[in-house]
């Protein structure tokens, strides 16, 4: 099938309009040699291809429930997230370049940028960046621009992944990428702290961090500053329900993964990456920015703004080549923020919490060790006896995904990371505990 | 309208959570936020807030969108059905690496293999990748591999040569990869200049980017002598996919001489733009740069799926998992439906459409380049814009018009551009209508250019300041405090 509505008379017409006999003379600037298709078929029709999908998608199993997170994470959606999502006006609009016919996307945005704003404690945000990953390297980016200095300090507990995406942005250009090894599974606060110097463009974290942990970093902070070191940091944005902001500790940049606001898992994607930062430092953002402005009538509006550092106007100059953001999954973050309301973030940020408290106190009640030292969030490893493999594996026969062991990681053999969200029953997790008793 | 801000009262909600089964716990008090600013409102409110937000928008489904560059083709409804399948919105991309995990996520690992083998096939490349999230990630990623590449040759080279016509994502994903821009003029035809790339064309140039047709909607008759030429000095192809709509089926720019490519699937394969995005920007590359192309990667090996999680030639994660799995999804089923016979026909109707645009609208407006375009068709309005209405002006007449306006000031070498991009699924009745709109206001410019700065008239603003925005730089909300 194809969406073309023209009729054959339609297109004699056009041809004529165009002064070709046939639609095939209008490529005859092209070299056209004959394509033989072997692996893609003849079109078929929408109740044939949507069959194809389905079928694909029941060689997916889905498991009776799983306590994977590691920076994905598996929250309940309000239906008016999808509901608004899927309004044409919104997703069949291009980026909104034309003030005029685009004050939905832009006002939403603009809502989008001051919740993001709000969540932590921070002053300025973009209409999103990619992901978790691509944000904090465009962060780390930012950071050597505004401080021209070409040396990055890098704690070892932050998502793994997200530290091979920064290596794979940097490893092109000419900086130094110095990466600190973790005490156990906790950062090394000490030996971050001597690696502080005149040099060092920035030094980034998580919090919590891949592990779990959660951390006052305003101390190391303070120190930072003092060396001229901005404080680059990657968070879940979940946790700011409760945890104390970015914006409280001194964060010059923080960044996140927006996947937990409202998106659904979609085997990593889309997704949307935030990046929000001081006031002092917007000109030297990637991405757009939507401000707020007045028309000729004097009446409120709201524009797409400082431009000139993108792209399409400063090209090889410009603060980053980024262009399509991920604008539909901010809208939906913004949705679900508001649809939750900040009690209802602090309530669901508290229900995470409580639920893997509760969790750490059955799994400690059967004699295994929670290796985080301190305060974690909805997130913590768990040490076993014996290989995390063989535990995974054991408990994966009963349709149960147990986490994820860390060994993938280049961690410890014997350990698991392991997230309880507030999807997660106290049955369920009672369930789990007495297989896991049986099996140790 | 209010912000959602404005209308939030405290202590209202919309949505309820789960009660707790289990005791709450206190979250320890040095480690906890201060207060935070969320609105709080009713579901009814919220709905009504964000339904009458989306009213102010123009959207393909509601209006013609001929925006140039940009493909606003109608987006298949089938496709978000089909991307909203639990089986994909539920799965967890860490079965793809977790052990014993194959099983379940084998059917999206097969929607994986399968459209790279299909994009593939499309643009005669040899391998792909969908990782990259965007088109200008797809660059990046693609420059990156390029520079992998040299390297592993011992071969230092410092440049990528680009087209001035091309879009700024290319410039500027030279330069995130470390590379120095050398921008190559265009001839009277609206094509590269070769003359001028044989001057700048030595063993210190890593890669040509080209756009092909270029962003004039002009096929670049010279390509496989600029291939050559590349070729010759060990410079590779690179190809940028915003304009693959105008000849998929047709002829493939793997046959054109292109050694990497990235495909804009929100552009060519019918996915929606989203308000700016999500979009997906997978890569294609011949076998010989296989083995740079990020990770992790869907390989088949026999008859069996691997996702491959290390490699040490790779560039290595450019993405978390697999970028925007969902987007690619619905790109491989727009592909299935279309099929071999479909795409072709679509490009056919894509190039028909903007040729009769072009051959309607000539006589009144300046056609820099007269011959055939492609897909889309750029005219100058630097004669209207003498007589008082520019391209800025005509655009918002159209907005009163009841019609998205198409790119204006772009391509940056054509003075008062207007780029007009009707894709092929808009119908003839259409495009006369904004055709003989397009004639009307030329009329008008002729008579009374002064009205044109009155427009659009019918919006819910008009004209906004973008001075004072970036002067004032109000980018959030802040509660007035009496």
């Amino acid at each position: 099938m194809n969406f073309c509505p023209h009729t054959s008379e339609d297109i004699k017409e056009m041809c004529a309009v165009c002064n070709v006999n046939e639609v095939d003379e209008l490529f005859k600037d092209l070299p056209i040699e004959k394509i033989n298709f072997k692996k893609l078929g003849k079109g078929i029709s929408e109740y044939e291809g949507f069959n194809q999908i389905l079928d694909m998608a029941k060689k997916n199993k889905l498991l009776s429930y799983h306590f994977i997170g590691a920076g994905l994470y598996d929250h309940v959606i309000p239906s008016v997230v999808d509901f608004v999502a899927s309004r044409s006006e919104f997703y069949t609009a291009y980026t909104p370049y034309q003030p005029e016919c685009s004050q939905g996307t832009l006002q939403a945005l603009f809502e989008y940028q001051t919740a993001m704003c709000n969540l932590t404690d921070l002053d300025v945000t973009n209409a999103s960046l990619y992901d978790g990953g691509t944000a904090l390297a465009e962060a780390v980016l930012m950071s050597l621009r505004i401080t021209k200095r070409e040396k990055i300090i890098m704690d070892k507990s932050v998502n793994p992944i997200y530290r091979n995406i920064v290596k794979t942005y940097l490893k092109f250009l000419p900086y130094e990428l110095v990466e600190v090894d973790t005490v156990g599974i906790e950062p090394d606060f000490e030996r971050i702290k001597s690696l502080l110097d005149l040099d060092v463009a920035c030094f980034v974290f998580q919090n919590p961090t891949f592990y779990g942990s959660v951390y006052d970093w305003t101390d190391l902070i303070n120190i930072a500053h003092e060396k001229g070191v901005l404080a680059v940091s990657s968070v879940y944005p979940i946790s700011l329900g409760i945890v104390k902001t970015p914006g409280k500790m001194g964060v010059d940049i923080a960044t996140g993964e927006g996947q937990s606001l409202g998106n659904p898992l979609s085997f990593g994607g889309p997704y949307f990456g935030f990046l929000v930062t001081k006031k002092k430092y917007i000109r030297n953002m990637p991405g757009r920015i939507v401000g707020e402005t007045v028309d000729r009538n004097n009446k409120r509006a709201f524009v797409l703004t400082l431009q000139a550092r993108e792209q399409h106007i400063k090209r090889h100059r410009a603060t980053s080549n980024i262009c399509s953001n991920e604008g539909l999954c901010a809208l939906r973050a913004l949705v679900y923020l508001c649809s939750l309301g900040k009690s209802g973030l602090k309530e669901l940020a508290l229900l995470n919490f409580s639920k893997s408290e509760y969790m750490k106190e059955k799994l400690s009640d059967i004699g295994l060790t929670i290796k985080n030292k301190g305060t974690t969030f909805n997130e913590f490893v768990v040490e076993f006896k014996k290989d995390a493999k063989e535990v995974f594996s054991a408990l994966l026969s009963k349709n149960i995904a147990f986490g994820v062991p860390l060994y993938l990681f280049e961690g410890p053999e014997n350990a698991i990371l392991v997230n309880v969200t507030e999807r997660m029953s106290k049955e369920k997790i009672d369930n789990v505990c007495s297989i896991l008793e049986a099996i140790l | 309208m209010n912000l959602i801000f404005e209308k939030s009262k405290d202590g209202r909600k919309s949505f309820n959570l789960p009660e707790s089964d289990v005791s709450l716990k206190n979250f320890p008090k040095e480690l906890s936020r201060s207060d935070l600013d969320l609105p709080e409102i009713s579901e009814l409110d919220l709905i009504r807030h964000f339904i009458n937000l989306s009213r102010l928008n123009f959207s393909v489904d509601t209006q013609f969108y001929p925006l140039g560059s940009c493909t606003m083709k109608y987006n298949p409804k089938i496709l978000e059905k089909a991307a909203s399948i639990p089986e994909f919105t539920n799965l967890h991309p860490f079965f793809s690496i977790l052990p014993g995990c194959e099983d379940m996520c084998r059917g999206a690992l097969e929607i994986i293999a399968d459209f790279q083998d299909v994009l593939c096939e499309i643009t005669g490349m040899d391998s792909a990748t969908i990782n990259p999230m965007a088109g200008a990630h797809g660059e990046l990623t693609g420059i990156m591999i390029i520079s992998s590449y040299h390297k592993s040759k011992n071969s230092k080279r410092t440049k990528v040569i680009v087209p001035d016509s091309s879009h700024g994502t290319n410039p500027a994903s030279a330069s995130m990869v470390g590379y120095e821009v050398v921008t190559i003029p265009s001839n009277s035809e609206g094509e590269m200049d070769v003359d001028e790339l044989k001057k700048h064309l030595d063993t210190d140039v890593a890669a040509v980017m080209m756009t092909c047709p270029n962003t004039l909607g002009l096929f670049e008759k010279n390509i496989k002598q600029i291939s050559e030429m590349a070729h010759s000095v060990g410079a590779l192809m690179y190809y940028d996919g915003a304009n693959l709509n105008a000849i998929m089926g047709k002829v493939r720019p793997g046959d054109l001489g292109f050694d990497v490519i990235h495909v804009n699937v929100h552009k060519t394969f019918g996915t929606p733009h989203g308000g700016g995005g999500p979009g997906a920007g997978p890569v294609g590359v011949k076998k010989f740069l296989e083995e740079f192309l990020p990770i992790p990667r869907v390989k088949r090996e026999d008859s069996s799926l691997v996702v491959v999680s290390n490699s040490d030639k790779s560039i290595g994660h450019i993405s978390s998992f697999f970028g925007n799995f969902a987007v690619v999804l619905k790109a491989y089923l727009y592909i299935k439906l279309l099929g071999s016979d479909g795409i072709k026909y679509s490009a056919e109707m894509a190039v028909l459409n903007a040729n009769y645009v072009m051959n309607r609208l000539k006589e009144y407006l300046k056609l820099p380049f007269d011959r055939t375009c492609m897909h889309e068709c750029v005219f100058s309005l630097s004669e209207m814009a003498k007589k008082g209405a520019n391209a800025l002006d005509f655009a918002k007449y159209l907005i009163d018009m009841g019609f998205h306006p198409p790119t204006i000031y772009f391509p940056l070498i054509v003075k008062e551009a207007f780029m007009i991009e009707p894709t092929e699924t808009e119908s003839k009745e259409t495009l006369d209508k904004f055709v003989d709109s397009i004639i009307d206001a030329v009329k008008l410019a002729e008579q009374n250019a002064q009205v044109f700065k009155e427009f659009p008239k019918t919006t819910v603003i008009s004209r906004p300041d973008e001075t004072k925005a970036a002067k004032d730089l109000i980018v959030k909300y802040e509660k007035v405090v009496s």
